[in-house]
């Protein structure tokens, strides 16, 4: 097949997983992974009861919980908030009555559904991964397919180990050179979102691909797939190369010996094809690329740290106008002022975006021998049992200790910096203006 | 599913654009554990004032408009997050058809999922739809997914377009899950063959 027509990673991944093709041009594409948590699943669970239908692959089925999980200590004292308690109870009675791996609340490997898939070893490169959650475009960072679904799919997923998908376009964002000084994988991504704006990549999946992201380990990698979203589009993969084998060798579940040999093999061939097709291409300087600030309530609201608060006057559409002058008033800027010059009132490291033990490494360098402002509160979080026990090992907890508060393991998007402070809790712990980094 | 063949009902104008999924069912009421029961918080926003009580200008807080069966609306309806909860709220409200210039991809697909019929039609088709509807308890519009028209209450039949397959779903009450369940030889089949080429997927 190969011998034929270039075919792109997507492609490969696409055409390894089509279990048939409908009349209409639809594909009932198998799928290898299904990671659930306790949000999306009580009605799909609900759903399989009610038609008397089993899970068809338990073993290609994980369940954790993670969205309904405080920082605090009520993961051994008990959730309190009743509903909360009560999403987390019925995932724990669902997983016995259907035979389906669970990861309990108290075990070391219990996280963010996002952090725990590839650390485990269970997400791996020219997979189909789906999960009840936008950010599932995470995994594409192993070099596979992954994207969110709705809870009618969770079930159809159960059920079937299939989805109904037509295919997506293909779009390539090549990052070329050597990234600047005190950037990442974040800064990388949100320069993206910033150029092809929140539905710039909309009906397309994109590969990641150049120097730079080739640069990145693999949770720098997470952080650009997972934000792939906010950037409209379906999923957002890396093609798999040496950083990523090496990172699966040193999985706890990944394949080994034999099986790695044989895995290694075919994960070799996914890099797409010199001369593949892809509908949409994007190709950006690293050096270009200067620290990314989001000063506004939505990740199209970007700006390099050099960066000085826009004046809505200046926007000609009338609703553009509208949308700028709301978040300059919501976060209480005036327009001109420098981003520098800008106050932080809370600093957050953590979410399924950040919370890999690579992140927690980088909070630590900077916190190391320096102390957090009076007026900041910093909180690093954990995303998983086992990224705060490497955490521990490493001593950086003390390192952090000595300032920030080191919280526990949480979920993921409960405070994630891109969901949660924009929309949800204002008044909350971040008070009325407040900003956070 | 609840089969969808033709409906008459009451219709609720609601001249907006880009009503996104966190107006129809806002991010705070979503920690059920069913699918019922959604309909109370239906478009809470707009419903609701900040003590709990009604807001008496939102149309589906007027008479006969609490007894909607379609609603009317303007570009872009189901903008927003995937969640599924939209036509949940929707269905459980009442409201079994949405009629609107055009409808966000995973809240179309939703809502065939759940037996709720999106409909597509013209602006200016929608700007007629919104003024009968706004005639209240005098203006029945029906919904007739097996003709495939919409009728006015003066009688002009509007048609429309349904993706043929999605229509035979719907008139029949048949999930997806039943559909592909079907399809079990050739899942069997491609099972068989990945377990051979890929062992390390299977435990």
């Amino acid at each position: 097949m190969s011998a034929q027509k270039p075919r792109t990673l997507f492609d490969k991944i696409w055409d390894a997983h089509v279990v048939e093709t409908l009349p209409d041009g639809t594909a009932l594409l198998y799928i290898d992974l299904h990671l659930t948590h306790e949000v999306t699943t009580p009605q799909a669970f609900d759903g399989l009861r009610a038609a008397g239908r089993k899970v068809r692959r338990p073993d290609a089925t994980l369940a954790v919980v993670d969205h309904n999980i405080a920082t605090d200590d009520s993961r051994r004292t008990g959730i309190v908030d009743p509903e909360s308690r009560l999403q987390v109870e019925t995932l724990e009675k669902n997983v016995v009555e259907f035979g389906v791996p669970y990861i309990p609340l108290l075990d070391d490997r219990q996280g963010i559904v996002h952090v725990i898939g590839p650390e485990l070893g269970r997400s791996l490169p020219g997979m189909t991964i789906v999960c009840g959650d936008s950010h599932t475009s995470t995994h594409g960072a192993m070099g596979a397919l992954a994207f969110g679904i709705g809870t009618s799919a969770v079930e159809h997923v159960l059920a079937t180990q299939t989805l109904l998908q037509k295919p997506a376009k293909n779009m390539r964002v090549s990052v070329d050179g050597n990234l600047a000084f005190g950037c990442s994988g974040k800064d990388i991504v949100l320069a993206i979102i910033g150029k092809i704006g929140t539905a710039g990549g909309t009906g397309h999946v994109i590969e990641y691909a150049g120097d730079a992201i080739r640069a990145l380990d693999m949770a720098g990698r997470m952080t650009v797939c997972n934000m792939t979203i906010e950037g409209g589009a379906r999923a957002g993969m890396v093609a798999p190369d040496q950083t990523t084998f090496d990172y699966i060798a040193k999985t706890p579940n990944g394949p080994k010996n034999e099986a790695f040999e044989r895995a290694l093999e075919w994960w070799k061939t996914l890099p797409s094809d010199a001369g593949a097709h892809f509908d949409k291409e994007l190709r950006l300087a690293a050096h270009e690329i200067a620290p990314q600030v989001t000063w506004g309530t939505n990740p199209e609201a970007v700006l390099p740290i050099t960066g000085i608060v826009p004046n809505p006057a200046d926007e000609g559409d009338e609703a553009k106008r509208a949308q700028l002058q709301r978040m300059v008033d919501y976060m209480g800027l005036t327009p001109g002022q420098r981003l520098t010059d800008l106050k932080v009132d809370v600093v957050f490291v953590g979410s399924c975006t950040n919370s890999r033990i690579e992140d927690i490494r980088a909070a630590a360098a900077i916190a190391k021998g320096r102390r957090v402002a009076d007026h900041v509160r910093a909180l690093v979080v954990p995303g998983s049992g086992l990224v705060k026990k490497q955490a521990e090992a490493e001593g950086l907890d003390r390192i952090l200790r000595e300032e920030p508060q080191f919280r526990r393991p949480s979920g993921p998007r409960r405070a994630d910096p891109f969901v949660e402070p924009c929309h949800g809790r204002r008044g909350g712990t971040r008070g009325p203006f407040g900003r956070c980094a | 599913m609840q089969a969808f063949t033709k409906l008459t009902g009451i219709a609720a104008p609601l001249p907006k654009a880009n009503v996104d999924t966190d107006q129809i069912i806002p991010a705070r009421f979503l920690k059920s554990i069913s699918r019922l029961g959604f309909g109370k918080n239906l478009f809470a926003n707009f419903r609701f004032k900040e003590d709990g009580s009604e807001n008496p200008d939102f149309v589906l807080n007027q008479e006969p408009y609490r007894k909607a069966e379609v609603l009317i609306a303007f570009e872009n309806f189901g903008c927003g997050s995937s969640r599924e909860h939209a036509p949940w709220a929707l269905l459980d409200f009442g409201i079994r058809c949405v009629i609107a210039p055009d409808f966000a991809d995973i809240f179309n697909n939703n809502c065939f999922k759940n037996g709720v019929l999106p409909v597509r039609l013209p602006r200016e088709i929608c700007e007629k739809l919104m003024e009968d509807a706004k005639m209240g308890g005098n203006a029945r519009i029906s919904v007739d997914l097996e003709r495939q028209v919409v009728v006015r209450p003066n009688g002009e039949e509007i048609p429309f377009q349904t993706d043929p397959l999605r229509r035979h779903l719907m008139l029949n009450g048949l999930d997806d899950i039943g559909q592909t369940m079907q399809h079990a030889p050739a899942i069997d089949g491609f099972e068989d063959r990945q377990r051979a080429a890929q062992p390390w997927l299977y435990t």
